[in-house]
């Protein structure tokens, strides 16, 4: 069952619309709440008149910080301390929260709200006057500077050099469904419908923020519409939603508008990069720097850890990489899928096309030439690596070796020019403490639950498939069920950490569940499995049986039914520290290879098809996780082509703050991608040896595509996104 | 989003009377663009009043030949019609390749050629804006101006016209059949919308008055004709650049021509120089780069769109060549 | 309470006789008259802004409700009806996840005032399948992974039903193109045009 192409268990619900995303959740009596935000991107508020917008029908509150509950400081983020003071850091900072009864009330409301402001001149770039360096403690969970032998004077002595700095834009994540909380209070006891990424991460940011203890929180989000890293962390809108209903002792739901989507939580930060490569006039590389400058605001810290993959991908003993923070007068950014990787991989994946361009090499043979057999950084073996066999099998697909080596020497029979490009991908395998439980009912069906988010993913789906698995039962049989504090613990669907954590604890609560069972019954002496040992006895079809004859067994419903207790439930929970160090260092791995067209006239780029191949341990579900890996690349594809906030530099407004105007792909843009599912087991990474798969997608598929237009056009553009403008001039 | 009163008009000239005495009416058709402003308080209507139902839908041709799209026929239904594919190719494909298929299928005629521009700071209330404002100020100079202006602009407003199906239509020398207060008028498609000498006018349309249909005549020339957009993404999005052109081309020289761009001035911009620099020329390439040539050296980009003088040259000399092996 | 309260005006107006047009009504529009007027005389009732009856016809039943006129097809849906399949992602006609059927054609939901929507046929994706069976195009999306997150689905599905309707599935590359009124972020595409194509018996 684990590894079957499954059909998602949730689809039914997704494609009639019954499935109910966090604030669809009928509540009777919601009351609804528009967020005022900030004009300006520095400064203070002068005065807020909300006269006029309180004295329309049907407003029920006015919050602002002169009259805002007040939250706990050092609760986290700055930003979450919201309508505490008269300070503005951002622009769509929220400056005051509206409530009325419908939503049309509260949105007319809200545009009457006149605020003025004590404006300071905003620092809106990094180059600014008055944007500040920083040198942070971490980068996302890692040291943000390392060394290793001896890079000045490998670099010094390499005969062949490259020093170019590359640019990744500030992005925005723009799920489809905009963040929502709809919040209520019985007493002290609040419960919020949530757009979350993980509502156990979520119970105890907002337990601390309001000064109540977690279990006095429940968070449900059943339905995720697209998160992306950007419903992992708390943000205002949460915590204006559960302030409001507390102070009109009401149920209100705060959504966010597609606009405020652009400052309201966050993004992936703007990077400034460096990499010098050294390297052997083969194109061996010997000395490799990969200095990271990270877009930040002046009162979080958030670095995109641009430089790690650096660290590891490939085998050069000579190295520095470091990152630094630039502090300026924007929003504080976030964890935009695949942080860090994605961008830095976009720089280090074109270094390596140029490397290649530099020294006559075909740029997947320099890949091999430096291909790392142990992982470097951290001085360890790989727990399982097949990324030769990712080369080998998209290259093969795609047809890599019809490739003319020389730029702008391909075209299309309509006369465009076609380009190939390709690069690697790795995302490490994460993991986290995680717990499941599992029930047997009467009828032979089981009910297992684990508290993580399915925020696309097929998380439904892949759990059930490995609670049918574990227990012995058809997955008709078995219900998962998530998304919800009430359940046993799991962590946030970020870091693609989630099926490798639950997964595990669902298969112990699986295997805990059958064994649990099989203790009834041979304790039972109307069972005909009364006496046997546990070794001596097999699990499947829903029965207990013994192995060498399996006739004998009796039926888990039957099992159930002569408990004299309504059902049998087991839970596991799975330790599992996250930046424990074991013996093995565990990623996945890639390979994008991609055709694009140019227009050499107009400037304009489209994709032509990619295939991409990925090795990421046990799949648990072909189908879904099929899309994973496609929905990562497409995320490349618009990160090379497409993404790009566009700030206005006088005012630090991003002004192209909607769909209309951050151009993410459409169905148009899209015309082939093909994915690749290298077999590959990992003994070591997990029980399960799954390897996470949400990420990996979107690292290296923007520099494929950016390397594919240098091929086709000679032109090496290192600042993305690959606009018209940036061909033609 | 403000409130407003609703009425829907049986007739059109209960619709326009209706609007006569409402000086905060505005009429509503598709409602792809007044909701839209709307919703975003650019548009504060005291009372929308529904021309949906009033019987202006039709496409019809008429015996002299000529093709008459009612102002309500949707934009989907106008690109598929036969008149207006055989009599004017490039209205057609300018029409499939704006906006979406559901915008299309709501979208009239009439209001895509009153649509407002998508400039950012037009759309967004917190920026001063002369258009909105009068006197405020234009928040796009200075700014970010990649999408905006590179003819016709000035110290006031840089903005662009969004219409691609406008664009096509100033290959035809349509005219424009309105109705209102004061009867019914005709006014030539060509100068119907404006440059931004006033920035708060984008066409000469009297307040109250209701474009009732838009007509042009087959002609050789317009039935040699094509559109090419050229836009960030492959499609679901407005022109950084568009060219309409039709020529008329007998025994390899160019007998007559039309050449207009989108996405470059706050009203369709018609490339008189470059029809001059075709007429009686050969149809070749030659030809073709030396018009888009004359019409570009009058471009004035801003800040961050000098490529779009490029991009327009190049798409105006690819237009053209799609067209010249035709007779 | 100014925004609560019910008006229904009427313009009078005499049609083709401009000078009646442009000033006899004037006086009238605050009352709540009641034109008793002349065969060439017709009326322009005006309701709102407050709530007013309006009847919606969602998928095949008829709904008496109350809303104002400024609320969109998409919050009538949503909010009162309860049917939160139609989807909000932008409410500015650009993404498309509110797609949903208008007497057959697909339309942005968040652009189409409700009251507007009157006497026509609204369905939504709740509305697609029939007797317990998933419509075509849903059953295809389910075989195909044509999403993810679901999120942008239902408008997805129904632009495929007013697209298989409109014919515009004779390549690839036309399903790309008149499909791409619908974004999903997920990047589901691929699977989406594999879904379109075997819907439309074009497999």
């Amino acid at each position: 069952m684990i590894g079957a192409p499954l059909t998602r268990v949730d689809g039914v619900a997704k494609v009639t619309g019954a499935a109910r995303y966090s604030y669809e959740e009928p509540v009777a009596n919601t009351a609804y709440g528009v967020i005022v935000t900030s004009t300006i991107a520095a400064g203070r508020i002068a005065s807020i008149d909300a006269k006029e917008a309180q004295s329309l029908a049907g407003v029920l509150l006015v919050l602002s910080h002169e009259n805002a509950p007040r939250v706990k400081a050092d609760a986290g983020d700055r930003k979450l301390q919201v309508l505490q003071d008269d300070a503005v850091f951002y622009d769509r900072q929220p400056v005051a929260l509206i409530v009325a009864d419908t939503f049309e009330r509260a949105t007319d409301a809200a545009s009457r709200v006149r605020v003025t402001y004590d404006r300071k001149a905003p620092a809106t770039t990094m180059s600014s006057p008055g944007a500040q360096t920083y040198t942070p403690s971490q980068a996302n969970n890692n040291p943000p500077d390392t060394t290793r032998g001896d890079f000045d004077a490998a670099f010094a002595s390499a005969p062949v050099k490259l020093d170019n700095s590359y640019v990744t834009p500030t992005e925005f994540h723009n799920p489809m469904e905009p963040h929502a909380t709809l919040a209520m209070w019985s007493g002290d006891e609040l419960t919020i419908y949530d757009t979350s990424q993980g509502v156990f991460p979520r119970r105890a940011s907002v337990a601390k923020i309001f000064g109540i203890p977690d279990t006095s929180v429940r968070v449900v989000s059943k339905f995720i519409g697209g998160g992306f890293g950007s419903k992992g962390g708390t943000n205002p809108y949460c915590v204006l939603a559960a302030m409001a209903a507390k102070v009109i002792g009401r149920p209100v739901k705060v959504v966010l508008t597609r606009p405020q989507m652009f400052g309201g939580f966050g993004n992936r930060p703007r990077t400034e990069q460096r990499v010098r490569l050294g390297a052997d006039r083969s194109g061996k590389l010997t000395a490799m720097a990969h200095d990271v400058r990270s877009q930040g605001s002046r009162y979080d810290d958030f670095i995109e850890n641009a430089a790690v993959i650096s660290r590891m991908l490939y085998a050069v003993p000579n190295q520095i990489t470091t990152h630094r923070g630039v502090r300026y007068d924007v929003v504080t950014p976030t964890y935009m899928r695949a942080p860090g990787e994605s961008s830095g991989s976009f720089a280090l994946e074109s270094a390596m096309d140029e490397l290649a361009y530099a020294t006559g090499t075909d740029p997947l043979e320099l890949r091999l030439i430096n291909y790392a057999e142990t992982d470097l950084s951290e001085q360890k073996p790989f727990s399982s690596k097949s990324l030769r066999q990712c080369y080998a099998q998209a290259a093969q697909r795609f047809g890599w070796a019809s490739r003319k080596a020389a730029p702008r020497s391909m075209r299309t029979p309509d006369g465009l020019l076609a380009g190939y490009g390709m690069a690697s991908s790795t995302y490490p395998s994460n993991r986290s403490s995680a717990s499941a439980a599992a029930t047997m009912h009467a009828d032979g069906t089981v009910l297992a639950t684990s508290g993580g988010c399915d925020i696309g993913t097929g998380a439904y789906t892949a759990f059930t498939q490995v609670a049918a698995e574990a227990i012995g039962l058809p997955v008709a049989r078995v219900r998962f069920d998530l998304g919800d504090t009430t359940m046993p613990p799991a962590p946030e669907a970020g870091g693609s950490q989630l099926t490798a954590s639950v997964a595990n604890a669902v298969h112990a609560a699986g295997v805990a569940l059958r064994e649990k069972l099989a203790g009834l019954a041979t304790a039972n002496r109307n069972s005909p499995l009364h006496g046997r040992q546990l070794a001596d006895l097999a699990f499947g079809d829903g029965r207990v049986f013994v192995r060498a004859q399996p006739v004998t067994g009796e039926r888990y419903a039957d099992i159930v039914r002569h408990s004299g207790a309504p059902s049998v439930m087991a839970r596991a929970d799975v330790q599992h520290d996250r930046r424990a160090k074991g013996p093995y260092s565990s990623h996945a791995f890639g390979a994008h290879f991609a055709e694009v067209h140019v227009d050499p006239d107009l400037g304009t780029v489209r994709l032509a098809r990619m295939v991409s191949a990925f090795a990421a341990g046990t799949i648990v579900n072909a189908k879904t996780a099929r899309s994973q890996f496609l929905g990562g690349t497409v995320w490349g594809v618009s990160m090379a082509l497409h993404e790009e906030g566009r700030i206005d530099e006088r005012t630090g407004r991003y002004m192209n703050a909607s769909l209309e105007n951050y151009l993410v792909p459409v169905n148009a843009d899209i015309p082939s991608i093909e994915i690749i599912l290298v077999d590959e087991q990992d003994e070591f990474v997990n029980p399960l040896g799954i390897k996470g798969i949400g990420e990996i997608g979107n690292v290296g598929s923007a520099a494929a595509v950016a390397n594919a237009v240098y091929h086709a056009t000679g032109k090496r553009v290192r600042e993305l996104p690959i606009s018209p403008e940036k061909l033609l001039t | 989003m403000r409130p407003f009163a609703y009425a829907r008009a049986q007739s059109a000239d209960a619709a326009i009377a209706a609007m006569a005495q409402d000086a905060r009416a505005a009429f509503l058709a598709g409602g792809t663009n007044i909701v839209d402003l709307i919703k975003l308080d650019v548009a504060q209507p005291g009372t929308l009043i529904d021309i949906g139902a009033l019987p202006l839908a039709a496409i019809e041709v008429a015996t002299d030949g000529s093709v008459r799209i009612g102002a309500l026929a949707r934009m989907s239904d106008t690109a598929d019609h036969t008149a207006v594919r055989s009599g004017a190719p490039c209205v057609a494909m300018a029409l499939n390749l704006s906006a979406s298929a559901q915008l299309r299928n709501m979208a009239s005629i009439g209001g895509n050629v009153l649509q407002r521009t998508r400039c950012v700071y037009f759309r967004d209330v917190t920026q001063p804006c002369n258009k909105r404002q009068p006197g405020s100020g234009c928040s796009a100079i200075g700014g970010d101006d990649r999408k905006m202006a590179i003819f016709g602009a000035n110290d006031r407003c840089i903005a662009v016209n969004p219409s691609d199906f406008s664009v096509a239509m100033l290959t035809t020398d349509a005219t424009i059949h309105l109705r209102g207060p004061a009867g019914e008028r005709t006014t030539p498609f060509l100068g119907f919308q404006r440059l931004p000498d006033d920035p708060a006018l984008d066409t000469n349309i009297v307040r109250g008055e209701l474009i009732t249909a838009i007509s042009f005549m087959p002609t050789a020339l317009t039935r040699n004709s094509t559109y090419l957009k050229v836009r960030d993404r492959a499609s679901y999005e407005f022109a950084l650049v568009s060219v309409a052109a039709a020529l008329d081309v007998r025994n390899g020289t160019i007998h007559d021509a039309r050449v207009a761009l989108g996405g470059v001035a706050h009203a369709p911009w018609r490339a008189r120089a470059a029809e001059a620099a075709l007429i009686g020329k050969p149809a070749v390439r030659a030809t073709f780069a030396a018009a888009a040539d004359a019409e570009l050296r009058a471009a004035k980009p801003q800040r961050l769109n000098g490529f779009k003088v490029v991009m327009a040259k190049n798409a105006m000399v690819r237009a053209l060549g799609t067209l010249g092996g035709a007779a | 309470m100014a925004l609560g309260k019910v008006t229904r005006r009427r313009f009078l107006v005499r049609s083709a006789i401009p000078a009646i047009a442009a000033g006899i009504g004037i006086g009238v529009p605050r009352l709540n008259a009641v034109a008793q007027a002349a065969s060439s005389v017709s009326i322009v009732p005006a309701s709102g802004p407050g709530a007013v009856p309006v009847t919606l016809n969602v998928n095949g039943t008829e709904h008496a409700m109350r809303i104002e006129p400024r609320v969109t097809l998409l919050d009538a849906l949503r909010e009162q009806l309860g049917l939160t399949g139609t989807k909000k992602g932008c409410d500015q006609g650009q993404c498309g996840a509110c797609t949903v059927l208008v007497d057959g054609r697909r339309v942005n939901a968040c652009l189409t005032l409700a009251i507007a929507a009157e006497g026509k046929k609204v369905t939504t994706v709740e509305g697609l399948a029939s007797d317990g069976k998933l419509h075509p195009v849903q059953a295809a999306f389910l075989e195909y992974d044509a999403f993810q997150c679901g999120y942008c689905t239902p408008g997805q599905i129904c632009s495929a039903v007013g697209l298989i309707a409109e014919g515009r599935t004779r390549s690839d590359a036309e399903i790309r193109e008149f499909m791409s009124g619908n974004i999903c972020r997920c990047g589901a595409y691929t699977n989406i045009v594999a879904a379109v194509k075997a819907a439309a018996g074009h497999a």
